[in-house]
């Protein structure tokens, strides 16, 4: 009986667990690191957010840099940009998009926003004669 | 009557009230120590006050007035900050004559004694509105106005009131009568002359009076067009005057600078243990500080929270809240890109908003809580008529009448409700604004307000 007991108070603890855990802590191994690569290997990603530090709460602009794995950079390509915050199941507070290509591999991002603290992801999606691929940035407001 | 069996129920109640709950809770919650104590405050015992981590401190910092930037421009009013169209705004803010009946104006719902809200769960105006009225301290400083964020100015949003058929209920026509006959040297001051009005009818606009209606279709485009631009004009001094409404610093924030500064906390900004208790629940283990962060309060963004269809809805259009509210600013005739608008280019919030997706269903607009404690009732209708009311649904989380809440269930126990109950407290203030601001203009208050005008 006892047994039993211990087994429903941990089941229910980890219910609870689980109610809980939508605003928890984020994953300590996550990666917050500006370059990335892409999920297939395609693309080699750099993240260059307006006045390096990213604000809360405001509109801002931030600059993709694409490379192919060989170092070349990518203009000509199709950017779509998505995110939000996993952990409390909400996208992005608005819809940034790609306005325009700097060249050398640099897209300028526009409509970025965060409005709240915590963990946010933040994903492109490229398709260019490279093929297409996505990547996913971690960041923590 | 426990709706989990016996077993289970009484497993659990042992293991919330073991040692091991609150640090399971402290440690998902992610605060650490801190909300160690606060379980162990909840329980009764004395809170210890262990001081703020860095990233506490950070977070103080960030809700504190003093992080409130200078209020900017408004690229869509180019008389934002001029003295004399916030002085006409004034005038206009507190002027019956701007509405159908002669008997409304914005100080009517906007009352200056009540923090500028109304006090109760519909605004009354002509008529009675779908919506609580919200409050204008701060406001400046929005990207977007109403429950629903159906305008990108605050000037645009002063202008649906007054052709809303249960709220000022006139017409834009009898609008510019008033300023040509009433304001016209202080107008034409600021915004230049007034077109000729001879031959436009007393009441003509698009609104939902059939006849006001069909006499505006009468007009040419041309003159519908200076007609709109005056009534442009009078929502661009009426935000003028809104502009220098901000709040005076709470004792929230006097707590708070003295923390950060290194000073002593006296008499005049010591927190009592409990406000401390509700402080450290607020940032941290009841998660209010997700959407209510900044100096104002508010993430500025829409979210579905669950709370109940009004009672008084069975009259009411379904109301569906951000789904509708982006698309009537998208489409609005006042909005940053239209020809009434000042700005040149800088209409990000527009251009970049999120325009579809389940997360706008029954999303509504994130309240400032300065001065929360004082506004009763709350949210978007009044559905709730206390803030003991507003706490135990957060906590609870209840599955959201339409579209999906954004809440998760809290299980704070009631003496940690009722310490964020006494922490929100600490945000009631004064708003700022010149001296006499928020006074009705004498030549209204001993003439002509109060009576059914011509116009």
């Amino acid at each position: 009986m006892r047994s039993i007991r211990y087994q429903l108070a941990t089941l229910a603890a980890l219910m609870l667990v689980t109610g809980c855990m939508m605003f928890a802590r984020p994953p300590k191994d996550l990666d917050y690191s500006r370059t990335r690569i892409s999920a297939a290997g395609s693309y080699r990603a750099t993240i260059r957010p307006q006045g390096d530090s990213i604000p809360q709460g405001k509109l801002h602009r931030w600059v993709l840099h694409l490379e192919a794995p060989n170092g070349t950079p990518i203009d000509a390509c199709q950017i779509t940009v998505d995110g939000g915050m996993p952990q409390h199941g909400h996208g992005l507070p608005t819809k940034p998009k790609v306005t325009r290509d700097l060249g050398n591999g640099d897209h300028l991002v526009e409509g970025m926003k965060f409005n709240m603290g915590g963990w946010w992801v933040v994903k492109f999606h490229i398709a260019s004669a490279t093929g297409s691929d996505s990547v996913v940035f971690n960041l923590k407001l | 009557m426990s709706p989990l069996p016996n077993g289970l129920g009484r497993a659990l109640r042992n293991f919330r009230n073991s040692a091991v709950f609150a640090i399971l809770v402290s440690a998902i919650a992610g605060v650490g120590g801190a909300t160690i104590v606060s379980v162990a405050a909840a329980r009764g015992v004395q809170v210890q006050s262990s001081g703020w981590s860095e990233a506490e401190r950070a977070t103080l910092r960030s809700l504190s007035l003093t992080s409130l930037e200078p209020l900017a421009p408004d690229p869509s009013n180019r008389y934002g900050d001029d003295p004399r169209a916030a002085a006409l705004g004034r005038e206009l803010f507190f002027d019956t004559r701007l509405s159908g009946n002669g008997r409304v104006s914005c100080a009517t719902c906007h009352v200056p004694e009540k923090d500028l809200q109304d006090g109760t769960p519909l605004a009354h105006g002509v008529g009675t509105t779908a919506r609580r009225t919200m409050p204008i301290a701060g406001t400046a400083h929005n990207a977007w106005f109403f429950w629903d964020g159906r305008t990108d100015s605050q000037w645009a949003q002063a202008l649906g009131p007054l052709e809303s058929a249960v709220e000022h209920g006139g017409t834009r026509a009898q609008y510019a009568h008033v300023i040509a006959k009433y304001y016209r040297t202080e107008y034409e001051d600021v915004f230049g002359s007034l077109p000729a009005l001879a031959q436009v009818p007393r009441h003509a606009g698009p609104v939902a009076d059939t006849a006001a209606r069909a006499a505006w279709q009468r007009l040419p485009s041309t003159q519908r067009d200076e007609i709109s631009r005056v009534y442009a004009n009078i929502g661009k001094a009426i935000a003028a005057f809104e502009r220098k409404i901000e709040f005076m610093p709470s004792r929230f924030d006097r707590y708070v600078d003295a923390e950060l500064a290194g000073r002593p906390q006296d008499a005049r900004t010591a927190l009592s243990k409990d406000e401390e208790a509700g402080l450290r629940l607020f940032i941290g283990k009841a998660n209010c500080v997700n959407c209510h962060n900044g100096p104002l309060f508010t993430d500025q963004h829409f979210h579905n929270t669950g709370v109940p269809v009004p009672s008084s809805s069975l009259d009411l259009p379904v109301d569906s809240g951000r789904t509708v509210g982006v698309r009537q600013a998208l489409a609005g005739e006042f909005n940053c890109t239209s020809s009434y608008s000042d700005a040149k280019s800088d209409c990000d919030e527009l251009t970049f908003a999120v325009t579809d997706g389940n997360e706008l269903v029954r999303a509504y607009k994130t309240p400032s809580l300065r001065n929360v404690a004082g506004r009763a009732p709350y949210m978007h209708a009044g559905q709730f008529a206390s803030i003991d009311e507003v706490l135990s649904h957060y906590n609870a989380a209840p599955r959201s009448p339409f579209g999906k809440t954004e809440l998760r269930p809290l299980h704070l126990s009631p003496v940690e409700l009722s310490q964020l109950e006494i922490f929100l407290k600490l945000l009631t203030t004064p708003v700022a604004a010149p001296k006499g601001w928020l006074e009705a203009p004498s030549n209204q208050a001993n003439g002509d307000r109060g009576h059914v005008s011509n116009y």
